[in-house]
């Protein structure tokens, strides 16, 4: 299967329903099917080998994504928010492929492959490039390739193939089960697997996709409104900020049946005011990686509501992300690779056919076919998966695994507190010993003896942060993932 | 007929149109109201089919024959019934998951 033929089956069955809509423009199903063919041939005519999309949230997106598709070429999102220097090399590093830009001026790039992405939506555009497109694309062909955010490291180069998106699509998503008045908001960036995922996913149910090109909680909001928006996706930051404008009063959102968060690890605080603020709404926490063609498990909305009315069991489960997508295997192992048992924290591994677990530089999946996703985490009796965080992030005490997120709960907990940090620094007694960096909350104070003692209350002393600093800020991801290494950095130099 | 994953099959008779999502692991035929069917790009009379009393293929649905291993997916509908060596096959269900994206 080729990603082509989820917009190809939408387009034949659904026609003229709105597909898009971005700013005052909305393409039905008929007219994005017309305009990626039109591309594909005009991406084809040019000689490309791979067509890069550097730019934000438009419908030029989903006609290059398509287009690429059509043409049997890889689709390859790069951050447009990176700075020359990081650019270029991503640039170089995919010299024969055309690339879309909101302007002409692309580092590193041969201005003979730019093509403004405004361009994309004009019928003249390519009306002269006679090229059949390719009748048959092999499922094992790149569809995407990824850079993945590299919070521990350089970028690398995540390979997804036809057949593991195609796979998700179909495994998880109903063909044109959407009903025609549904709409779905997407704000999160074209260059994570989450963006990519919403639109084939929404492309296939039939879904109407609203394109925000950058995120403001109050415009947000007014979308939602305005829109009548059904569906909507956020990272926690973008939830975080909404909780914020709402200052305690009700979302006022009536349409949106439900709101899916993910991307990050979501702050329990900011997760149980959303649910007290957006009544009606159904929740649902996806958990996925780029290597995994995005989610492979979710806490559906009766998980939400169960915690929410106050049942233990639930609450507990509030922090987790759910159960795996039928399709999906999962195993927690521990470092010799011994496989645990219910409960016992370890390495998780996860098995399916939307797994690709492959770079550039080759594949980490085994022979088996279990991919390492470097996440620490365990499952409880009930098959619910906790995730603690990156096992490169778990601090090493004195020979004791801590996870820097549940010092981080505890800390975001304490009223003066606006977000928090907790990273391992070196020590020769114990190996590493637990520092916390914080962001107060405007207007508040509190003292390190007080977030000292909190702690120890909250936490076992092994727990307790040795070392407690304030900043202003913390270094995120624009998805909202803590670059700890930066917190590192600031506070060993 | 070779058919691998991704190849684009159809009813010669009627509208029916195929992807094939998972190869069979051993040889079959597969029908569409009988009627064995044939690389999409081939020739394709479309003198329609004598029975159409069922719910005929369904777009969007995955089909999936046990015995043989195939499975295909409906990319276009029409009102032949498929079967694989003669055996009627069935839809593979799908089970709703909450919108994740």
């Amino acid at each position: 299967m080729n990603l082509s033929l989820l917009l190809e089956m939408s387009a034949s069955t659904l026609e003229d329903r709105p597909a898009v809509t971005s700013g005052s423009r909305t393409l039905s199903y008929a007219q994005l099917d017309a305009a990626a063919r039109r591309c594909a041939a005009k991406f084809l005519s040019m000689g490309a080998t791979g067509v890069v999309y550097c730019g934000t949230n438009d419908a030029s997106f989903p006609i290059a994504v398509f287009g690429a598709a059509y043409a049997g070429l890889p689709f390859i999102p790069l951050n447009y928010r990176l700075g020359d220097e990081q650019l270029q090399p991503l640039v170089e590093a995919n010299r024969g492929a055309v690339i879309i830009a909101e302007t002409a001026r692309v580092p590193g790039a041969d201005p003979e492959k730019v093509v403004l992405r405004s361009t994309l939506l004009d019928a003249e555009f390519s009306t002269k490039a006679d090229i059949e497109l390719p009748a048959f694309v092999d499922p094992e062909d790149v569809a995407i390739v990824l850079y993945t955010s590299g919070t521990s490291g350089t970028p690398k180069a995540a390979l997804l193939r036809h057949r593991h998106l195609t796979a998700y699509v179909i495994g998880t998503v109903e063909f044109a089960g959407a009903e025609p008045e549904q709409a779905a908001l997407v704000t999160v960036p074209p260059y994570h697997i989450a963006g990519l995922a919403n639109l084939l996913s929404n492309m296939y149910s039939g879904r109407r996709i609203v394109y925000l090109e950058s995120f403001d909680a109050q415009v947000w909001l007014d979308t939602i409104r305005n829109e009548r928006i059904t569906q909507a996706m956020v990272v926690p930051t973008m939830l975080a900020r909404v909780v914020q404008l709402l200052d305690g009063s009700p979302a006022d959102a009536p349409s949106l049946a439900t709101l899916s968060y993910g991307g990050a690890r979501m702050p329990l605080p900011v997760l149980e005011q959303a649910l007290e603020l957006f009544v009606g709404t159904g929740f649902v926490n996806a958990y996925g990686l780029t290597e995994t063609s995005s989610t492979i498990a979710l806490l559906g909305p009766e998980d939400h509501d169960a915690a929410f009315a106050g049942d233990p069991v639930a609450k507990v489960r509030l922090s987790s992300v759910g159960k795996v997508l039928p399709g999906i295997e999962v195993e927690v192992r521990d470092e010799d690779g011994t496989l645990l048992a219910v409960g016992e924290p370890g390495l998780v591994f996860l098995r399916g056919e939307q797994v690709s677990g492959e770079y550039e530089s080759g594949s980490v999946v085994d022979a088996e076919g279990w991919f390492p996703t470097k996440d620490r985490g365990w499952i409880d009796q009930d098959d619910y998966l906790f995730i603690e965080g990156r096992a490169d992030d778990t601090i090493i005490r004195g020979g004791e695994n801590i996870a820097p997120a549940e010092i981080e709960d505890v800390l975001r907990r304490h009223e003066a507190i606006a977000d928090a940090a907790v990273v391992g620094i070196p020590d020769d007694e114990w190996g590493q010993q637990i520092a916390a960096v914080v962001v107060m909350k405007p207007g508040v104070s509190v003292s390190v003896d007080e977030l000292h003692d909190y702690c120890q209350l909250h936490l076992r002393s092994s727990k307790t942060p040795y070392r407690i600093e304030f900043r202003d800020e913390l270094p995120h991801t624009p998805t909202g993932k803590l670059l700890r290494r930066e917190v590192l950095a600031d506070l060993l130099g | 007929m070779d058919i691998k994953a991704g190849s684009r099959l159809a009813c010669p008779e009627c509208s029916v149109e195929l992807v094939v999502v998972r190869p069979p692991s051993s040889p079959v035929v597969l029908t569409c109201g009988g009627v064995e069917v044939v690389d999409a790009a081939a020739d394709r009379p479309g003198g329609g089919h004598s029975d159409t009393s069922g719910e005929g293929t369904l777009v969007g649905k995955r089909y999936a024959d046990e015995d043989s291993g195939i499975e295909v997916l409906c990319a276009k509908p029409g009102p032949g019934a498929l079967a694989a060596d003669g055996r009627e096959v069935p839809i593979k269900g799908a089970k709703p998951l909450p919108s994740s994206d």
